[in-house]
């Protein structure tokens, strides 16, 4: 009776092991092969250390990891901070609330691509909107894309733009469970708009920010759509992000094998990063 | 029953017999890439279904696949994935690359009869440079290009100058940009004199500037870079110059993507382009514009620049063949023609310009003739082993120095040694 429920249990499991095997599993372990037995394209009969001892000589590779870090560090809290802001906004009873919320959410449905053409002319300096706007008000304008210091800026605003309205869905979903009771209790004791956030509302959207903060911190890495029309990782590499720089050294220079060992460094930075989100933050969370 | 099988398979085999001669035409897989507005994939696709039409034996599948690097990674992704794929259009500049791979197959063993023979020496030998190797012929010129200089002669005729003129030297493109470079109450400059594109395909850009220096960047076999040459060095500083000494080009980079518009929308008075884009401009124009060569340094230069057509190694004889069929009837003057008349991209073949419809578009577009005319003056574009990190290190150094990061002796030393230090393994 129970090895038979056993087998019923396994056979149910069966149909998404063998997508995660084959799509998942199988592929990180062939990577991790390749970082080690791979040279260039080809397979090399016994293993070397080579394609990670580039890594540490790549100065391309610690200018990109900077760009990466500091792309997350800036990118998930003003996302996270702009989407409670608009979610507590648009949570609030006023007229007009749909279509503002609406409006919030229209990036997040537009595919990043197309978004990144759009961008493209936003940030153009002669015949782009912003440096036609800082042309009203006399400024020379600013070369957006163009220019090393300011370019990988240019990415995150269009990221922020671009994710802040996706978290704020979750953030009003929550809202809307929190119980009234508390705010009612809150006002019976005369507490200052901000001590109701910080009391109540915040501690109790705590959850929902771990499960955003994971998935922002998770995308900051994952997504470099834009990179491929905005500036390809340029100039001279100011805009690069690690998986545009694993991307080129596949596909561009044929590097499977240094793209392999590349693959490994991010799989292990995401990794590390699950590990401090699950086990330090998720302590903290208060769950009901 | 049983015999109600047999009747079947009977039947089937009888269907089979008719059907044979059908089953037995050859399919293609074809790969292209377009790199240039408009609306060039329905062009091609038009060329295909006119060879279908008249081969009702081959069929062919013609992928658009994005731009030159996506071709390129679509159609080793198909070869290595064992998807069928005979030949392709990929960039003229891949050649070290495939061969390492071992992907290609010269064209010299596909060629059998005099007469194809013939058909593989009628083509612009600048067009063949980047498509031989070791005096082997491995890609035929398709949709091929050379960097011209489109300029602006409403702008011309407002800032007083002779729109008929346009520079033909460094110096003159110095002093007609600070000519045509307007500036506002403010102190902003409102349009600017000239534009150099520097994302994207800055390399070749640079190529043309180098030529005109008169040295090239790599040497035939694809195994030596020349980067820190003292005049390719000088090449850089002219570039870097007319941004930031003569103040006639915005300083910083300048987007490909972009730049068309911006001359479109009357901008910069001068771009430089490939030719690709002639007719989209030509269409597109609200403004009386002219094409000329691009200016001089010592000497006149652009590099080739485009794609070439490649036949696949893994293609059995009869698939060569139909290849083989496909690409000449695709560079045949006849469509080379419309080709080029539909994009501004070249006739890649002198008798293209002798047919009737392109000696008259000529004649009643001259601007169409002038990337034609620059052949005589131009030269390989960039072409090495592990050409993507070679090229790679030469477009850093270049946006380095238009940014303001280094000095271009700094950065084109640095990529030198980076290209040696690869390079040395294909000696």
């Amino acid at each position: 009776m129970r090895s038979s429920r056993q087998i019923h249990a396994w056979l149910l499991l069966l149909p998404a092991l063998c997508l995660l095997v084959a799509f998942t599993h199988y592929p990180v372990i062939k990577t991790i092969a390749r970082s080690f037995f791979g040279f260039g394209t080809r397979w090399e009969g016994k293993a070397s250390l080579d394609n990670y001892r580039f890594l540490l000589e790549d100065d391309v590779l610690m200018q990109v990891l900077f760009n990466s870090f500091l792309y997350a560090a800036i990118t998930v809290p003003v996302s996270i901070i702009l989407a409670i802001a608009m979610a507590l906004w648009v949570n609030s009873k006023m007229v007009g609330r749909g279509i503002l919320r609406t409006a919030y959410f229209t990036p997040t449905v537009l595919p990043m691509i197309s978004v990144a053409n759009i961008w493209l002319f936003f940030y153009s300096p002669e015949i782009g909107l912003l440096n036609k706007l800082l042309g009203l008000v006399g400024h020379g304008g600013i070369n957006w894309l163009g220019d090393p210091s300011v370019a990988l800026y240019s990415l995150m605003a269009m990221t922020i733009w671009k994710e802040a309205g996706f978290f704020m869905i979750f953030y009003l979903a929550a809202l809307q469970t929190i119980d009234s009771n508390l705010y009612h209790a809150a006002a019976i004791e005369n507490a200052s708009k901000w001590t109701v956030f910080k009391r109540i509302t915040f501690p109790l959207l705590m959850p929902t920010t771990l499960f955003v903060l994971v998935n922002a911190l998770l995308n900051a890495f994952k997504l470099v759509d834009h990179l491929f029309i905005l500036t390809k990782g340029g100039p001279n590499n100011a805009s690069n992000l690690l998986l545009y720089y694993i991307f080129e050294n596949a596909f561009s220079f044929f590097d499977t094998a240094y793209a392999a060992a590349l693959t490994v460094l991010l799989l292990s930075i995401l990794v590390v990063l699950a590990l401090v989100q699950f086990g330090v933050i998720e302590k903290r969370v208060h769950y009901r | 029953m049983w015999l109600n099988a047999l009747k079947r398979t009977a039947a089937a085999a009888a269907i089979f017999a008719v059907t044979a001669p059908a089953l037995a035409e050859t399919e293609l897989t074809m790969f292209y890439p377009v790199a240039v507005g408009g609306a060039l994939t329905k062009i091609v696709d038009g060329i295909v279904a006119d060879f279908e039409t008249a081969n009702p034996d081959i069929d062919v599948n013609a992928i658009y696949a994005g731009n030159y690097n996506d071709a390129r990674v679509k159609a080793l992704a198909a070869l290595q994935s064992g998807d069928p794929a005979q030949l392709s259009v990929m960039f003229s500049i891949d050649v070290h690359e495939l061969m390492d791979l071992d992907a290609i197959v010269p064209f010299d063993d596909v060629v059998t009869s005099d007469e194809e023979k013939q058909w593989l020496d009628s083509f612009y030998p600048a067009l063949m440079e980047n498509g031989k190797v070791d005096g082997k012929t491995y890609g035929v010129p398709f949709q091929r290009s050379t960097i011209v200089m489109y300029y602006n002669k409403d702008m011309f005729r407002e800032a007083g100058l002779d729109p008929e003129k346009p520079p033909t030297s460094w110096e003159e493109l110095a002093e007609v940009g600070a000519a045509l470079t307007k500036k506002n109450a403010d102190g902003n400059v409102e349009t600017w004199g000239a534009m150099i594109p520097s994302t994207g395909y800055q390399y070749w850009m640079f190529g043309a500037l180098t030529k005109q220096q008169g040295r090239v960047l790599m040497n035939q076999e694809g195994n030596e870079t020349y980067f820190n040459d003292p005049k390719v060095v000088d090449a850089l500083n002219f570039w870097k110059d007319l941004g930031s000494k003569h103040a006639v080009m915005p300083e910083g980079i300048i987007e490909w993507g972009t730049l068309r518009q911006n001359f479109l929308e009357e901008k910069t008075a001068i771009m430089w382009h490939s030719t690709g884009n002639l007719t989209t401009v030509k269409n597109n124009a609200t403004f009386d514009f002219g094409v000329a060569m691009l200016p001089a340094g010592s000497e006149l230069g652009s590099p080739t620049g485009g794609g070439n057509f490649y036949i696949f190694k893994d293609a059995t004889e009869e698939e060569r063949a139909a290849s083989l069929k496909l690409i000449r009837f695709m560079t045949s003057p006849e469509q080379a023609e419309k080709w080029s008349i539909e994009t501004g991209y070249m006739g890649v073949s002198p008798a293209a310009y002798d047919t009737p419809e392109l000696a008259e578009y000529v004649k009643t577009f001259p601007p169409a003739a002038i990337a034609r005319d620059q052949l005589q003056h131009a030269t390989a574009e960039l072409s090495t082993h592990q050409a993507g990190r070679v090229r790679k290190l030469l477009d850093d150094a270049i946006q380095s120095v238009l940014s303001g990061q280094s000095t271009a002796e700094e950065a084109l030393d640095s990529a030198q040694k980076q290209a040696e230090r690869i390079l040395s393994r294909y000696k």
